[in-house]
């Protein structure tokens, strides 16, 4: 995909976090533009979700620059949502919270693309763990957004049913050409349509395309036939880290999905 | 005859202005679950009243004062994620409030009731109360108003509602500074020990019976409402304390909403 600069969304540059002595993020680069998927891997503790709250703008970092396009309206589906069960608030009312504008034409067909307009008029903190995660992604796109943003969408969701979403988010991406940042701890399946998969580990370890990885034997081994949808990134460290954490260059280098 | 002249009358207006203003407020100290949260502010607001006569301004700037310099503190301190909330809140309560009554043994010059503040007086509560009640209550309700979406949408998910443009920390220190207000209006009817009460029992009683946020803060209005009313007449009758009586009577409302109803599965 050719994507002129003029068409970045989100840039993060350079950027270092540290909590206390630790630090979670160092040198990291990553951009999204529009009608681009970025889905961002690595295991748990790799920074991940600080990356996403430095993108996000609910984190300043200590050192690097992030830039978004002027105006970017960003559609957030958080990992996780607990709303008290002393709080009588229905699905429908859930979803005008974050778009007041919208009409009820728009938010029902809407849920009927995600698949959850039995639930509109359902109590929000009744609904199953999948049915909330879709609700969640209504009330994403209903902002109409430019830029998806989305923290572990394949927690508490089967594999066919990750397929299913992923191939939802990639059809509304074609129609709407928004852009979409996708946080996945899951190290081998990544949505199929990403078009850049960067694997982070408090570094950007690699970064590629995914669809070479996807008739790679231990994807194979692993899931034994292909689920539509989905796509595996093969990660293979190129690299050893020393004590410090630094990067140690093992002697072959390869840079982001073999192939 | 003025009416306002009957000690009864003023008592009765002056509860039924915070039960109002309490009901809507109080609906967000239970959906943010901040029940402990609350009695840490109220329980510093007796700081704020010695301060208040220490530095010769009026008590209700110096609980205002007080109660959001508390919420700051707490604020920064979990940030800093040392100590669980629970902790935290429970050193900055009871500690306030003992400096608040350390405070107030070394003013010689002013004879202080330490009882009516904690446990307020009801029967004492004087016309220039009653137009603080309605103004500050006034006040907290049109903010409150003007905030409504912008909270219930903070109480739901902060981080989402920063993402969408609200401004989190604004937000949260308004809301702070309502409470703050509330609080400091209300002490003198039921005192800095029960004021929580007021504002959690009748929305946790009012929860059953609604349907959509809006519901719940108006019917929580109403509870309370019923609750000063049946708590004074108590009162009245049988020469009870009033605020604790009306806490009391909030309490049997609780317990009256939780019976089983009629085709429905017990609360």
């Amino acid at each position: 995909m050719t994507t002129p600069s003029d068409d970045i969304l989100v840039e993060i540059k350079g950027v270092d976090v540290s909590f206390g002595a630790t630090e979670v993020l160092a040198h990291v680069d990553l951009a999204v533009h529009r009608g681009e998927v970025v889905t961002v891997i690595g295991p748990n503790g790799s920074g991940k979700s600080t990356l996403l709250r430095v993108a996000l703008g609910l984190l300043s970092p200590d050192r690097g620059s992030v830039t978004r396009s002027p105006g970017l309206k960003i559609g957030y589906m958080p990992q996780r949502i607990s709303v008290d069960e002393t709080l009588p608030l229905s699905v429908r009312r859930f979803l005008s919270l974050g778009a007041p504008d919208v009409g009820a034409d728009e938010t029902e067909a809407l849920m009927t693309e995600v698949g959850t307009a039995h639930v509109i008029d359902h109590a929000f903190q009744a609904i199953s763990g999948g049915e909330r995660q879709r609700v969640l992604l209504a009330r994403a796109l209903l902002r109409h957004p430019d830029l998806l943003v989305l923290d572990e969408p394949s927690a508490g969701v089967d594999v066919t049913g990750l397929g299913r979403l992923y191939r939802l988010i990639a059809r509304l991406r074609d129609e709407r050409g928004f852009g979409v940042l996708l946080v996945s701890h899951d190290l081998h399946i990544v949505m199929a349509e990403s078009d850049t998969v960067v694997c982070l580990n408090r570094h950007v370890c690699c970064s590629g395309r995914p669809e070479s990885i996807r008739q790679h034997p231990e994807y194979l081994a692993l899931f034994g036939a292909e689920v539509p949808g989905l796509a595996v990134y093969h990660h293979d460290h190129d690299h050893a880290h020393d004590m410090a954490g630094n990067v140690i260059e093992a002697p072959t280098h390869r840079a982001g999905a073999d192939g | 005859m003025n009416p306002f002249d009957d000690f009864m009358v003023r008592a009765v207006v002056a509860g039924l202005g915070m039960a109002i203003v309490a009901g809507p407020l109080g609906c967000f100290v239970v959906w943010r679950r901040m029940a402990y949260y609350g009695d840490t502010l109220a329980h510093s607001a007796l700081l704020g009243i010695a301060l208040g006569f220490l530095l010769d301004v009026d008590i209700i700037v110096g609980v205002v004062a007080v109660c959001v310099v508390v919420a700051l503190v707490v604020g920064a301190m979990q940030r800093r994620g040392v100590l669980a909330t629970d902790t935290l809140l429970g050193i900055m309560s009871h500690s306030t409030l003992a400096f608040g009554i350390v405070v107030l043994a070394f003013l010689e010059t002013v004879r202080v009731d330490l009882l009516v503040y904690l446990f307020g007086d009801i029967l004492a509560v004087g016309v220039v109360d009653i137009a603080w009640i309605y103004g500050g209550g006034v006040v907290v309700l049109a903010v409150m108003t003007v905030m409504w979406r912008r909270l219930l949408s903070l109480t739901v998910h902060d981080e989402m509602a920063q993402v969408e443009g609200i401004n989190v920390p604004a937000l949260r220190l308004a809301f702070m500074v309502l409470l703050a207000l509330v609080i400091a209006v209300a002490m003198k009817i039921v005192g800095i020990i029960l004021i929580t009460s007021l504002l959690i029992i009748p929305a946790a009683t009012a929860r059953r019976f609604s349907r959509t946020p809006e519901q719940m803060a108006v019917l929580a209005a109403a509870i309370g409402c019923l609750a000063v009313i049946a708590g004074l007449a108590a009162s009245f009758r049988f020469d009870t304390p009033s605020g604790p009586s009306v806490v009391a009577a909030a309490f049997i409302l609780f317990l009256l909403s939780r019976l089983p109803l009629p085709g429905r599965a017990p609360a």
